[in-house]
């Protein structure tokens, strides 16, 4: 597959190259990059272009680093049109004949772990497809990211853990401890609280974003300061589903620089084989940070965080049969139903079950897409660093 | 603009708010924690305690009571009120002498600090010399002598504590105007008494510690007369025809000396050590009262034979040839005597004691001494208090009932009044009656009157003698046989020693419409209890409900089974047992709930519930909540003996390393002293290394006690469907379970015959797991459903039945609305996630505006364990207003928290005090009242109480407006209350959940 980069004076152009392989056939055609349309009409093209009208198809494409990633919704679609260095190319296969260990790097197929997920990676209604098609690899799903980097200090970290639907154990201990701080008056030492310990295997050690004598400083978006131990360890159970905290790394080595950029930014989750993508880690590569920090921009709004277990509560009715509470239709916050493509930035895990694993490509959000569509000048030139 | 319509309507929202909600901590109920000081003051008939931790509280007639704190939290050792006038002085530990006074403030007086002083000595002196350890408020009002350790008397002008150097009394003087053989020979030591002369203002007694007695004339500036007793003095009495001195001292003996005559030295009269033979203890106070023909009653605190009777506490009053030894269960603090007569100098009325902890009157007029039953100070904690319960307006005809059992129990009592009358009362009468129930560890459960500012018991039920325990009833009563020496009588009723701690009452419910009541306890009985006006012999039949269904794998480790008396019982007038069922495992009842119009009780232990039908004595249904892998819960009750042991070894072990610490500080040496430091700092830094760890994991359905039935909620509601309302029973327990029962109850006629069933409707797993504390059906009006006969009584609306009920399924972490039939999440309301809080109580309230008599809203009551207490609208549940409460370190006063069904609410503040708070702007129970300058007042300080009395004329003026305002409230309130009956309002009342009460 192709590593190699074309010059990026190409990419100004306003046609995206696109060369499609199906079989032993290739077509080349080319679309505009700044309206790629949707991914059911790429995909009626594609079907039009090779004169396939009625066979399933699964689409590839190779990203710059060689991978081959899918492209199954309108997300990735973009996303693949985005980076088209300046040639777009794409492999189509037969769906019953896909060879679904060519995608990603390692990925094999594994089995459906939960329902859950398979509720989760649920395609649009528009889709002709089974569902199955678009979990393409099925079980992905985001463990952890680091968010909110622009509007943090960059000594701070604020960590999003997935526990959801997960065996693994969170797996981290809290204390209390005395931190400094800089006031007016100088520097005062006030109580904190601090991880102390961490689980091997668990969910937190296995991330690489927090560490023993991290200090933490807010709890889903509110600060623990004065706060007991005992009201934090209460706060942390309470969003234990899907907590976010945001700590003071002890080690601070690792910080995202912003400014200036530079591969020494990256702290990637990549390290750790049984991590997600950080969201932060995909887009660490180069310069990109600095130049365009909304792109790997996933901000943290509280109110979006509402109920978002809600629909979890189990009611079993006389029959005996278990059923996910259904929210009313008078609830304040709703979220549809099929809550792919919803146009708002959404913090469910849905819209980032799909992040892929290992930072090559992203299937992000469309907020993602969006901002990284805005950030033309970004540049990805260069192999993820991983520690 | 629509933004600004919305802030308008937001600051209307804030104003209802204020109108509604407004809080309070309004009165203390109960016995003061640690009492060290008591006080009294004749001429206000006004006593006075001083506690270990600063208050100092103040009671006059019943309702009439203040409460000050100082400042420094430091014990107070005496408090003395100031002859004929509204101050008081109290003398703290650390030396401070502090002046309050009782100042009328909008027609209430407030009792309030007016000023503090200590004593400085001259420079250089050492600490002793200005150590207060005797005062005397001098009769004119306008002195205080302060005797010390030191042996000075220091004379100082009040109420501005001006010192009087001129007239100071020191050592030296006394001892240049005493023979040489008592002055020079010996050291005197401290003042330990300071008596004036009832006859003579200007002669005041100086005792010194080492026995010397010395009258001193505060003209002469000279001491006048000296009394050679050879003994360590305790205390000394100034008879009131000012002719003898009655000295106590601290071998057990008293002694009466003649002071008449001109004589400088007094000869002693009598000596006598009362209780003889053997070494006696100190008697530390004596008191000698005249009568109007016959002997006089002498009263001795102490002086028992040391090695017989050395550790109890006595008062012996003697009175002719009647000689009584009263035997208090606690340590006396001090005792005072009440007299009667327009200038309180009559015949000795009653005796006042207050001991570590109660209260104790006795009425010296009536044959045999009987007790005076207090209106307040009650002793609550007689028993450990275990549970409580809280009955909102009372039905007039239950309350009578229960009154009049009350008083068959009480015939021991004296009948006097309480002998207490100083103060008016002005609060107005409370608009309620209102109950309150403490269950305790000795089985009973007191029923007290908490309408109003006093706690009044009314009745007492003891549930021990439907089981048979170890003890024999009648051990107590063979006591005080004929011609025992010391003639002992056991009085108070602080008893804390439990004969059996699985008697202990855990859980109570009362139905103030039918007069059922339902009690459960440590060992998993449930008795249901009748009110009966009659004595009644029978048996009650046990009924045993297996909760562990066949439960595999369980060993209970746990106490046994109470066993119940096979043969009939005779209860008497009151309430009377007729039903029980004992839960097999006998773990703690953990919720109770009685539905009196269903004729039924559920209970819930840490291994399931049950539904238990009274009138048939059937178990309806037994469902089993554990969780097979929840090893605690098979084995036993909580035990946390080995945590605390372990906490306990810890904080020696802290406590040790700190102490090495400290002896290094104390070395002079700053080389030391900096080691020191450092190695402080490294055993802080150690510290720190180990220190406590919290894990952060999701609740899991395998943690322990997950299948503790928390919470137990009768509603008739849409269960299955939205067309017909049914019975039904809801059960929340610890691990964020929600059972729900359809119940099919037969048709009145039957109701005899016809078996009761439950079938099981629904569950809900609560996806955060949290504990479920509360469950509530709302009606269609959104208003919570109202308890059962309240309908049929005409007192509340019936619900809605129209609209669709909702369930508010309250856990520990957030309050949950719910869709009904179909159960769909509606909207909720986070505690934990936001503020790190959990819900540790919670009950149903009415709130009044206390503007307009028409509007009001019901609500929750919520206390969290950080000891905030909150208010969540309904049914809509939104945050309303929230207040910092109780100390969040203070557990069990916040486990003991219980709530009205109009926003007030107690906790335990000490094992024996309850605090009165309130959450309304409208229901607020507190003291008002005011006490005035005594009319007679010395013509010395006539002058400074002449602008005072006039303005007490003007507060008779303002308390005639405040009384008319009353009755027009009072005439409003009734229209209020017919309104509600009439149905036609849209307020709903409040509504107890079955949270844990």
């Amino acid at each position: 597959m192709n590593k190699n980069h074309r010059v990026p004076s190409n990419r100004t152009l306003g046609a995206v190259e696109v060369k499609s392989k199906f079989g032993a056939e290739f077509r080349r055609f080319s679309l505009d990059r700044f309206k790629p349309g949707r991914f059911d009409e790429f995909y009626r093209l594609l079907q039009h272009m090779h004169r396939i009208p009625n066979v399933d198809l699964l689409v590839g494409y190779a990203d710059v680093h060689g991978d081959l990633l899918p492209i199954n919704n309108d997300d990735n679609y973009r996303k693949a049109i985005s980076v088209a260095d300046p040639v777009l190319r794409l492999f189509l296969q037969r769906k019953e004949e896909a060879d679904y260990s060519a995608f990603g790097l390692d990925s094999l197929t594994r089995p459906k772990k939960t329902v859950l997920a398979a509720m989760l990676l649920r395609p649009d209604a528009n889709r002709k497809k089974p569902p199955v098609i678009i979990s393409l690899p099925r079980d992905f799903r985001p463990v952890s990211s680091i968010i909110d980097v622009d509007i943090l200090p960059e000594t701070h970290r604020r960590v999003r853990l997935y526990k959801h639907g997960q065996e693994k154990p969170l797996g981290f201990y809290i204390r209390d401890g005395s931190s400094v701080r800089v006031t007016p008056q100088g520097l005062e030492k006030v109580p904190g609280i601090f991880i102390s310990r961490m689980v091997p295997g668990g969910l937190a050690e296995g991330t690489g974003l927090l560490a023993v004598n991290d200090e933490v400083l807010e709890v889903n978006g509110i600060e623990v300061q004065a706060k007991s131990l005992d009201q934090v360890t209460d706060m942390m159970i309470a969003n234990s589903h899907n907590l976010i905290v945001t700590v003071k790394p002890a080690n601070q080595r690792n910080n995202i620089v912003r400014s200036g950029g530079g591969g020494a930014a990256s702290r990637s989750s990549g390290h750790s084989s049984d991590s997600g993508t950080s969201f932060y880690g995909y887009s660490s590569p180069g310069t990109a940070v600095a130049t365009t920090p909304a792109h790997i921009i996933q901000n943290f709004h509280p109110e979006e965080l509402e109920s978002d277990e809600d629909d979890e509560d189990l009611v079993v009715e006389v029959d005996g049969e278990a059923v996910p509470i259904p929210r009313a239709s008078s609830a304040s916050c709703t979220i549809p139903f099929i809550p792919r493509y919803v146009p708002h930035l959404d913090l469910r895990t849905t819209n980032e079950a799909l992040a892929s694993r290992n930072n090559a490509g992203s299937l992000g959000t469309l907020s993602t897409a969006d901002r990284s569509l805005e950030g033309r000048s970004l540049e990805e030139d260069g192999t993820v660093i991983t520690l | 603009m629509k933004r600004f319509r919305r802030h308008g309507q937001e600051s209307q929202r804030e104003r209802i708010k204020q109108e509604l909600y407004g809080f309070n901590k309004t009165v203390e109920h109960g016995f003061p924690h640690q009492p060290s000081a008591l006080g009294f003051s004749p001429s206000l008939q006004l006593l006075a305690i001083g506690t270990r931790s600063g208050a100092i509280k103040l009671y006059g007639g019943p309702g009439v009571e203040f409460m000050g704190l100082h400042d420094e939290n430091a014990a107070v050792t005496q408090v003395h009120f100031l002859p004929h006038q509204v101050e008081l002085v109290t003398l703290l530990d650390d030396n401070s002498l502090h002046m309050w006074t009782l100042r009328a403030h909008h027609g209430v007086s407030e009792l309030l600090e007016i000023g503090r002083f200590t004593l400085t000595g001259p420079p250089g002196a050492p600490p002793s010399v200005t150590c207060v350890t005797a005062v005397l408020a001098h009769s004119s009002g306008d002195l205080l002598l302060l005797g010390t350790e030191g042996g000075h008397v220091f004379v100082v002008k009040v109420p501005g504590f001006r010192e009087l150097e001129e007239r100071n009394i020191s050592l030296e003087k006394v001892t240049n105007s005493v023979p040489e053989e008592y002055g020079g020979r010996r050291i005197l030591e401290h003042v330990e008494s300071l008596q004036e002369n009832p006859v003579n203002q200007r002669q005041v007694l100086i005792g010194y510690g080492r026995g010397l007695m010395v009258i001193w004339d505060l003209d002469s500036q000279s001491a006048i007369k000296h009394i050679p007793a050879t003994q360590q003095l305790e205390s000394v009495w100034w008879t009131e025809d000012g002719g003898h001195v009655l000295s106590s001292h601290s071998d057990g003996s008293y002694c009466r000396w003649k002071v008449a005559g001109d004589d400088p030295q007094s000869e002693q009269e009598k000596s006598e050590v009362p209780y003889g033979h053997f070494p006696c203890k100190a008697i530390s106070k004596i008191i000698q009262l005249p009568t109007e023909q016959g002997p006089p009653f002498l009263f001795l605190s102490g002086g028992m034979p040391r090695a017989s009777y050395g550790d109890r506490h006595c008062i012996s009053v003697i009175h002719s040839k009647t000689h009584v030894a009263l035997d208090f269960t606690s340590r006396i603090i001090d005792f005072f005597v009440i007299r009667d007569g327009p200038g309180h100098t009559g015949e000795p009325s009653a005796l006042v004691v207050l001991v570590e902890e109660e209260l104790v009157v006795i009425d010296l007029q009536t044959e045999g001494w009987p007790v005076i039953q207090t209106p307040y100070l009650v002793p609550l904690h007689c028993s450990a208090i275990t549970c409580s319960h809280h009955v909102s307006a009372i039905p007039l005809k239950l309350w009578e009932r229960v009154l009049s059992a009350g008083a068959l129990q009480n015939t021991h009592y004296s009948k006097k009044p309480w002998p207490m009358t100083g103060g008016q009362n002005l609060a107005p009468d409370p608009p309620q009656r209102d109950l309150l129930l403490t269950g305790h560890e000795d089985g009973t459960v007191r029923f007290w009157d908490a309408s109003g500012v006093c706690l009044y018991p009314m009745y007492k039920l003891s549930t021990a003698g439907v089981f048979l325990t170890d003890s024999d009833p009648n051990d107590n009563l063979n006591q005080g046989t004929e011609g025992e020496w010391p003639p002992f009588r056991k009085v108070g009723c602080f008893d804390p020693y439990s004969d059996d701690p699985r008697l202990g009452i855990q859980k109570i419910h009362l139905c103030k419409y039918s007069g059922y009541l339902t009690v459960a306890g440590t060992a998993g009985q449930i008795l249901v209890l009748e009110l009966n006006d009659e004595a009644a012999e029978q048996t009650v039949e046990a009924t045993v409900a297996d909760l562990l269904q066949g439960q595999e794998g369980f060993r209970w480790k746990g106490h046994t089974r109470l066993e119940v008396r096979e043969e009939p019982v005779t209860f008497p007038p009151g309430f009377q047992p007729f039903a029980l069922v004992q839960c097999q495992p006998p773990a703690v009842v953990t919720a109770l709930t009685l539905h009196s119009e269903w004729k039924l009780v559920t209970f819930g232990t840490s291994h399931g519930f049950g539904l238990y039908d009274y009138q048939q004595k059937n178990n309806v249904l037994v469902r089993c909540t554990l969780n097979p892998s929840d090893q605690l819960a098979m084995e036993g009750p909580l035990s946390r003996v080995k945590s605390i042991k372990k906490s306990l070894r810890q904080s020696f072990r802290r406590i040790r390393r700190s102490r090495v610490s400290l002896r290094k500080h104390h070395v002079n040496n700053a080389a030391k002293l900096q080691q020191a430091n450092a190695r402080l700092e490294a055993e802080l830094a150690e510290m720190e290394l180990a220190p406590v760890q919290r894990k952060i994991e999701p609740r899991s359905p395998d943690d322990s006690f997950t299948g503790l039935v928390r919470t137990l909620y009768f509603a008739d509601t849409f269960l299955s469907d939205s067309s017909h309302n049914t019975p039904s029973l809801w059960a929340g327990t610890n691990g964020g379970s929600v059972f729900a029962y359809q119940l099919r109850l037969p048709p009145v006629e039957c109701r005899g015959e016809d078996p009761v069933t439950a079938h099981p409707a629904k569950e809900i797993q609560l996806m955060h797991r949290a504990p479920v504390v509360g469950i509530l059906v709302l009606d269609g009006h959104g208003s919570p459903l109202p308890e059962p006969l309240e309908v049929a009584h005409d007192l509340a609306r019936s619900p809605d039945m129209q609209g669709s009920h909702s369930l508010l399924v309250i856990s520990e972490e957030q309050f949950k609305v719910f869709t009904l039939p179909k159960v769909s999440a509606k909207m909720k309301l986070k505690l934990t996630a936001i503020d790190g809080s959990r819900v540790r109580r919670v009950g149903v309230a009415w709130f009044g505006s206390n503007r307009t008599d028409d509007y009001g809203e019901s609500g929750l009551t919520v206390l969290t364990n950080q000891g905030d207490l909150h208010v969540v609208s309904l049914p809509g549940v939104k945050l309303q207003v929230q207040y910092p409460c109780i100390r969040r370190e203070d557990v069990s006063g916040i486990a003991s928290c219980v709530f009205t069904k109009h926003g007030q609410g107690f906790y335990l503040i000490s094992p024996s005090e309850f605090e009165r708070f309130s959450l309304s702007a409208r229901c607020v129970v507190e003291p008002r009242s005011l006490v005035e300058v005594p009319s007679q007042t010395p013509s010395a300080t006539l002058p400074r109480a002449l602008p005072d009395g006039a303005s007490v004329e003007r507060r008779n003026s303002t308390r005639d407006g405040v009384a008319v305002l009353q009755e027009i409230q009072k005439s409003l309130e009734v229209d209020q209350t017919t309104f509600l009956e009439n149905g036609t309002s849209a307020l709903a009342r409040g509504k107890v959940l079955s949270n844990g009460d």
